[in-house]
C-alpha cells in the first residue's frame, strides 16, 4: 500500500532551493490541492520573479513566466483567455509587495477570479538577502546593514490586512509551515483558494511566512525559530477575510 | 465599393481588429488614442467571447496581453508614446517569449509628457529600441483609415506568421481622421499554435512559455535562431508604396501624415515641372531597403520628411549606404510640414541634385 507518494501535478525535476527553504513544501501543497480537485489538466501557472523563478520546472501543468511583479496581471490575461482556465501565481514578498504593488492590488480589487501564492520570507532570496518590503524592522539584510531603521525607509507591507480593506477580494488567508499544526492548516487554506477559483468565486491570496536561512545566516532550524519568534508576532496568521463565510454567517 | 463606411482612423482600426478575430483587448486612457478603448469598450461585451478591460496602468495591459498570447489568442493593446514607453518591458517580454501580438502607438509628441499633438518620434523606439534586449517587431505604418484596417488584418497575421510583436505605428491625425473604409478583408489564415497554453488536459506534457535561459549558451542560440528570422523577414516581408517614381530625379521618403501631405507637394512640384516622386514606407521594419538601394541609382538626392528630428534619416542613409544626399524636411513637437515646407525643400533639393 502506498502511503506517501509525490503529487501528480509535480514533475520529477529536482528542487534548486537551499536547504531549509520552506518552498519545496509550499510548492508541494500547491499540487497537493491541484491533484486533489483533479484539476491539472486545465491549470496554467504564472512564475514570478524570485527564487521562484524556475517554478515552470517543477509544476506538471502549463505554465509562462512573468515580468517582476507583473504575475497577476499575466494571470489576469490567461484567466480571461478561458475562465475555464484554472489560473494560480506563485510570488514572493519582492515580486508582488514591492515592484508589482498596484497589479496585486489591483487583481484583487477586480476580484480577479485566481489564486496568489505569496511566500513572504521577508527579504530578496535570489539576489542575495536584501531588504523587502516585508523586511521586520531592525533586521539586517545587505541594504539595511545597521537594520530596518522605519524612520528612514519605513516600516513593512501587511499585505493580507492591507487588501482586506478591497471589497473585490474574496478570500485571503496568512499561514505558516513552521510545523505539521501549521502545515496542515496551510494545505486547507491553498485547497481552498484554488476550490473557490473552480467554484467561481474571486480573488483568493494565501500568505505564506517563510523561512530564508541562506539570506538570514542561520541555520535552517534556527531558522524556524525566528520565523516563531520574530515573523509570526508581526504577521499573526489568519483569515483575514473570507467573503462567503461572512456572507453566510450574516445570512 | 458599395459597403464602404465613414469611419474615424482609431474606430476602424479598433472595428478591423474585432473583424481580425481580436476578442480580447487591454487599455489604459491616454490622448490621443482614447477612442480605440472607447470603441472596444462598447462593443467588445455585446460579441460573444469578447473581453474589454482598462486595465490600472499601461504595464499591467501589457502584461494582460502577454497572458492571453500566451494562450494563443489574437490579442490587441493600444497607447500613445508615454504609455508606450510603460509598454516596453512588456514588448521586450514579448518577444523573449516568442509571442504574437498587435500593439497600437498612436503617437505624439516627447520626450516627457511631451504634448497631445501628432509626431512620429517613436520611430526609434519602434524600429530599434522597443526595449531591453535584441529583438525587433514588425512596425506598420498606415497613411489612410482604409490602410489602418488592411494594416490591421496584416499585422495579426505576420504577428502570428512569425510570432512576434506587430505595432501598429500610427499618429494623432491617422487616428482622428474620418474616411470612407471598407472593413471586408477576406478569409484569417489560421496557424498552428502548439506552444499555446490550453491546459494539458492530460494529453501531453506542459508547454511553457518562458523568456529566461540561465545558460549563455542557449541564451545566445535563442538570439541567433530570432536573427535568423528577422533575416528572412527583411528580404519578404517590406511594404512599400511609389509615387511618380518612374522618372523622378527627387526622391521623397514619408509615412503616414507625412506622405499625405508629400504627395500634395510633388503633384505641385510636377506641375512646374520638377521631377519628384516619392518611395512611402508601409512596413519601417523591415525598412524597404531594396526599393530605396534602387531609387539611389537613379536620383540625385532623398527629401525625408517627417514629424521627428531625422530619426528616419539614418535608415534612408543606411539602405542607400549614403549614395546621395539625404535632406530632411521636418516639424515636431506637434507641427506638421505643410506642403509648402516640402516644396521649399524639393527646391533645395533640386540644387543639391544640380551640384552632382
Amino acid at each position: 500500500m502506498i502511503v506517501f507518494e509525490k503529487p501528480k501535478a509535480l514533475t520529477d525535476a529536482t528542487l534548486h532551493y537551499c536547504p531549509g527553504c520552506t518552498h519545496g513544501i509550499i510548492h508541494r501543497l500547491v499540487a497537493e490541492a491541484i491533484d486533489e480537485l483533479g484539476i491539472q489538466g486545465r491549470t496554467i501557472g504564472v512564475a514570478s520573479v524570485g527564487c521562484s523563478v524556475m517554478a515552470y520546472n517543477y509544476f506538471d501543468v502549463d505554465m509562462v513566466q512573468a515580468a517582476h511583479g507583473r504575475a497577476p496581471a499575466v494571470a489576469t490575461g490567461v484567466k480571461r483567455s478561458d475562465p475555464n482556465n484554472i489560473v494560480f501565481t506563485y510570488q514572493g514578498d519582492g515580486d508582488l509587495a514591492a515592484i508589482g504593488t498596484a497589479e496585486t492590488v489591483h487583481s484583487a480589487a477586480r476580484g480577479e477570479n485566481i489564486t496568489v501564492i505569496f511566500v513572504n520570507n521577508a527579504i530578496y532570496g535570489m539576489t542575495g538577502g536584501q531588504m523587502a518590503p516585508t523586511t521586520l524592522p531592525g533586521q539586517i539584510t545587505q541594504t539595511s546593514p545597521y537594520g530596518r531603521d522605519v524612520e528612514k525607509v519605513g516600516y513593512p507591507v501587511k499585505v493580507c490586512e492591507m487588501l482586506s480593506q478591497l471589497d473585490g477580494a474574496t478570500y485571503l488567508e496568512r499561514v505558516a509551515v513552521n510545523n505539521v499544526k501549521n502545515v496542515k492548516n496551510a494545505k486547507k487554506a491553498i485547497l481552498k483558494a484554488f476550490k473557490n477559483q473552480v467554484e467561481g468565486k474571486g480573488f483568493s491570496l494565501v500568505e505564506v511566512v517563510s523561512t530564508c536561512p541562506t539570506n538570514w545566516g542561520l541555520e535552517p532550524s534556527k531558522a524556524l525559530g525566528w520565523l516563531e519568534e520574530n515573523m509570526i508576532p508581526y504577521y499573526p496568521l489568519g483569515v483575514y477575510k473570507d467573503k462567503y463565510k461572512e456572507e453566510g454567517e450574516a445570512k | 465599393m458599395s459597403d464602404k463606411v465613414l469611419m474615424k482612423g482609431n474606430e476602424a482600426l479598433a472595428e478591423a481588429a474585432i473583424m481580425a478575430g481580436c476578442r480580447h483587448y487591454f487599455g489604459y486612457p491616454i490622448t490621443p488614442q482614447t477612442e480605440v478603448a472607447a470603441y472596444m469598450s462598447k462593443r467588445m461585451p455585446k460579441i460573444d467571447g469578447g473581453v474589454f478591460l482598462q486595465a490600472e496602468s499601461e504595464i499591467a495591459a501589457i502584461n494582460m496581453v502577454i497572458g492571453v498570447a500566451a494562450t494563443g489568442k489574437r490579442v490587441m493593446t493600444s497607447s500613445s508614446s508615454p504609455g508606450i514607453s510603460l509598454k516596453s518591458e512588456g514588448l521586450s517580454y514579448l518577444a523573449g517569449c516568442d509571442l504574437p501580438a498587435l500593439i497600437v502607438n498612436v503617437q505624439r509628441g516627447g520626450p516627457g509628457l511631451g504634448g497631445i499633438q501628432p509626431s512620429q518620434s517613436d520611430y526609434f523606439h519602434a524600429t530599434r529600441g522597443a526595449g531591453h534586449g535584441d529583438f525587433h517587431m514588425l512596425v506598420l505604418a498606415p497613411n489612410s483609415v482604409q490602410e489602418m484596417v488592411s494594416l490591421v488584418f496584416k499585422g495579426f497575421d505576420l504577428a502570428e506568421k512569425y510570432r512576434m510583436t506587430a505595432m501598429i505605428l500610427s499618429d494623432g491625425t491617422m487616428g482622428q481622421m474620418m474616411e470612407p473604409v471598407s472593413l471586408d478583408m477576406g478569409e484569417i489564415k489560421q496557424y498552428d499554435k502548439p506552444w499555446a497554453l490550453t491546459g494539458t488536459e492530460l494529453k501531453r506534457k506542459p508547454n511553457i512559455v518562458n523568456s529566461l535561459y540561465l545558460k549563455p549558451e542557449e541564451l545566445e542560440v535563442k538570439n541567433f535562431e530570432r536573427y535568423e528570422k528577422y533575416k528572412a523577414i527583411e528580404e519578404t516581408e517590406a511594404m512599400y508604396d511609389e509615387y511618380m517614381m518612374e522618372d523622378a530625379e527627387i526622391c521623397i521618403v514619408a509615412f503616414g501624415v507625412a506622405s499625405r501631405v508629400s504627395q500634395n507637394a510633388i503633384d505641385q512640384a510636377r506641375a512646374q515641372g520638377i521631377k519628384v516622386g516619392m518611395i512611402r514606407p508601409i512596413t519601417l521594419w523591415p525598412f524597404p531597403k531594396k526599393a530605396l538601394l534602387k531609387a539611389s541609382e537613379k536620383v540625385n538626392a532623398f527629401v525625408s520628411v517627417e514629424l521627428s528630428m531625422g530619426q528616419m534619416v539614418e535608415d534612408i542613409e543606411l539602405a542607400t549606404r549614403c549614395a546621395k544626399p539625404v535632406l530632411l524636411c521636418n516639424r515636431v513637437g506637434g507641427m506638421i510640414p505643410t506642403t509648402e515646407d516640402v516644396l521649399n525643400k524639393i527646391m533645395e533639393a533640386t540644387k543639391v541634385g544640380g551640384a552632382k
